[in-house]
């Protein structure tokens, strides 16, 4: 019998042919931890009695989460990453590099058909170029980082085949939340989730990469994408390891196969305080909002940029609104600045804020005050997700959050197309 | 843990989805790794005051997709410093479970409907079950891999490594 993305990719990471359901200790490929995880990962390397890392050329820290550092404990913990991180030798992306998620593509680390994990949830985002990539915890990367292994239960997958294609003002933000609000929170706990269909094909690498991001919020271990000419000539421009592509064979085994035809979606929201409490945007235009976010793992890319831009271009954001925007990289921000993209952004009133997770996680950029409503790009609404509770936030494509921006209220964006 | 490695405690009693934003807010995780510090803000904006209320031994009760959210592993951590002995739900989002197991906090799959806040309920990992001692009925516990025990016996990952050398599946 077939297999899927999955269970190929960890049957070569095993060295023998493995199966859904089997409990495994694979050679992982790559590592990552961020600036919330890696201190405590670097406290259970020590306990563990961790002198050296297996190898530094496989392991990266990333300060993104709270990035320049707002408060002592954080700068302590930061200086604590950097000591480590010199000692070893292992890649370190500093404040102002940007959000790990976009950063490890972007910086050629992982490449299709590797085995990643990083301390961080939205490694899910790797699959959109054929990695199986899962967060864990501090421990396992301090596991990992030690012995250059660790263990995984082989995942079931659930196949999604998305057909048609995107009406203008529609984008992948948009089929993630439809995916996000079918499926349910956990609708796919402990699965892998493979993505296929023209609706998928169609789209850009980057705007994949939105998809793959959020396939944690259905509860999915990983969420897996083929690597089609897109998405090697996109890695071959990045990475100088050799690609290992893994297809699906056409009789694997799935969970169950859902097909959806996307052809009629239209953009989509996710309301307070659950990401899978989506409705389609006209159901909730007029909301008044206090603070827009472009920005995250989810949509800081310089695509994102692009589309907020265009909405943006010859408008303001209403006087109502803090427009807050968060470069997903150094690089994103740079290509932003030659293109006119930042220009124009700046110039539509937004506040531009260091490259990395802005204010997705409430720890400094934008904390919103009692009361106030939120429309972001990131992938959460968890209550109290942008440090305060008694505040709300809705999610949306880059182009619904700027249109939203503009009128200072939940706005269709193809009002302003 | 008792000498007999029966769990006892009250329950404590959430619903479906609780994330790890509701059990540690991402606005203290990131300024200290103080867990005794964290543990103060457990659970803190879906139940204020549930620090001071849980007494050592407690469990969490909850319905389905436990932990769901950020990979942070100090959520299971503030929970077992906070006192509690074991998390009970129906089901646990997957890094919550992995990072549970890896911190030696008890993380039990069950039915856990018919359990009341203030329950006095006992739990034995070992052979499997949970009493509820104020209802009188006893449920079976989906068991653990023998690697996840293990585990939980040596309190956590790390010891389990430091012990064995690596991983024994
Ligand atoms: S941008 Fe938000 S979701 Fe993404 S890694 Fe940063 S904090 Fe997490």
């Amino acid at each position: 019998m077939g297999m899927t993305i999955a269970e190929k990719i960890f049957s070569r990471h095993c060295g023998r042919p493995v199966r859904a359901g089997e409990l495994v200790v694979a050679e992982v490929d790559f590592m990552m931890g961020q600036d919330g995880t890696s201190p405590l990962a670097i406290q259970a390397f020590r306990e563990l009695g961790g002198e050296r890392v297996c190898d530094a050329a496989r392991v990266a820290m990333v300060i993104d989460h709270s990035a320049p550092s707002p408060l002592e404990g954080v700068s302590n913990l930061h200086a604590m990453m950097r000591e480590f991180a010199g000692e070893q030798g292992l890649f370190l992306y500093d404040v102002g590099w940007g959000v790990c998620h976009c950063l490890l593509p972007e910086q050629g680390h992982v490449v299709p058909g590797d085995l990643v994990i990083g301390a961080d949830s939205h490694t899910t985002t790797y699959g959109a170029i054929n990695v199986f990539s899962t967060g864990v915890g501090s421990t396992d990367l301090a596991a990992a980082m030690l012995s250059g292994k660790l263990w995984f239960k082989v995942p079931e997958t659930l196949r999604l085949e998305l057909r048609g294609t995107l009406a203008p003002g529609v984008y992948s933000k948009d089929i993630a939340l439809f995916l996000a609000g079918e499926l349910t929170a956990d609708g796919a706990t402990y699965l892998a989730v493979e993505y296929g269909g023209e609706a998928i094909s169609s789209l850009s690498v980057e705007a994949r990469f939105t998809i793959a991001n959020m396939a944690v919020e259905m509860g999915a271990k990983a969420g897996l994408m083929q690597a089609d000419e897109k998405v090697l000539q996109w890695v071959s421009r990045r990475a100088a390891r050799r690609p290992a592509p893994a297809d699906p064979d056409p009789d694997a085994s799935y969970r169950g196969v859902l097909e959806y035809d996307l052809g009629g979606l239209t953009p989509q929201v996710a309301l307070p305080h659950r990401v899978d409490n989506v409705k389609p945007v006209e159901e909730v235009e007029g909301t008044p909002i206090q603070e827009a976010v472009i920005g995250t793992c989810t949509n800081g890319r310089l695509e994102d940029l692009e589309e907020a831009a265009r909405i943006l271009a010859g408008r303001r954001a209403s006087p109502e609104v803090r427009l807050i925007v968060a470069p997903a990289s150094r690089q994103v921000l740079m290509e932003a600045m030659e293109k006119g993209i930042a220009q124009r952004l700046v110039e539509a009133g937004a506040a531009l804020v260091t490259p990395g997770c802005g204010p997705c996680v409430g720890t400094h950029n934008g904390v919103p005050a009692d009361g106030e409503a939120v429309i972001s790009t990131a992938n959460r609404n968890f209550k109290g997700r942008m440090g305060n509770a008694n505040a709300h936030i809705y999610l949306a494509s880059p182009a619904t959050v700027a249109a939203s921006a503009v009128a200072g209220k939940i706005t269709d964006p193809r009002r302003m197309l | 843990m008792a000498g007999n490695g029966i769990l006892r405690g009250r329950a404590h009693v959430f619903g479906d989805d609780v994330n790890t934003d509701y059990i540690i807010s991402g606005k203290y995780k990131f300024r200290t790794l103080d867990v005794e510090e964290l543990a103060r803000h457990c659970m803190e904006d879906v139940d204020p005051g549930f620090s001071e209320r849980v007494r050592p031994g407690d469990f969490i009760v909850a319905g389905g997709n436990f932990g769901c959210g950020s990979s942070r592993e100090q959520a299971p951590l503030v929970i077992k410093h906070a006192g509690v002995s074991a998390v009970l739900a129906r089901s646990f989002a997957r890094i919550f479970f992995r990072n549970a197991i890896n911190k030696g906090l008890p993380a039990v799959e069950c039915d856990t409907s018919g359990i009341r806040a203030g329950d006095e309920l006992e739990v034995d990992l070992a052979r499997g079950k949970v009493k509820n001692v104020t209802r009188g009925y006893t449920l079976e516990i989906v068991p653990l891999p023998a690697v996840m025990m293990d585990i939980l016996a040596e309190g956590g990952l790390t010891d389990y490594l430091r012990k064995h050398g690596g991983f024994k599946l």
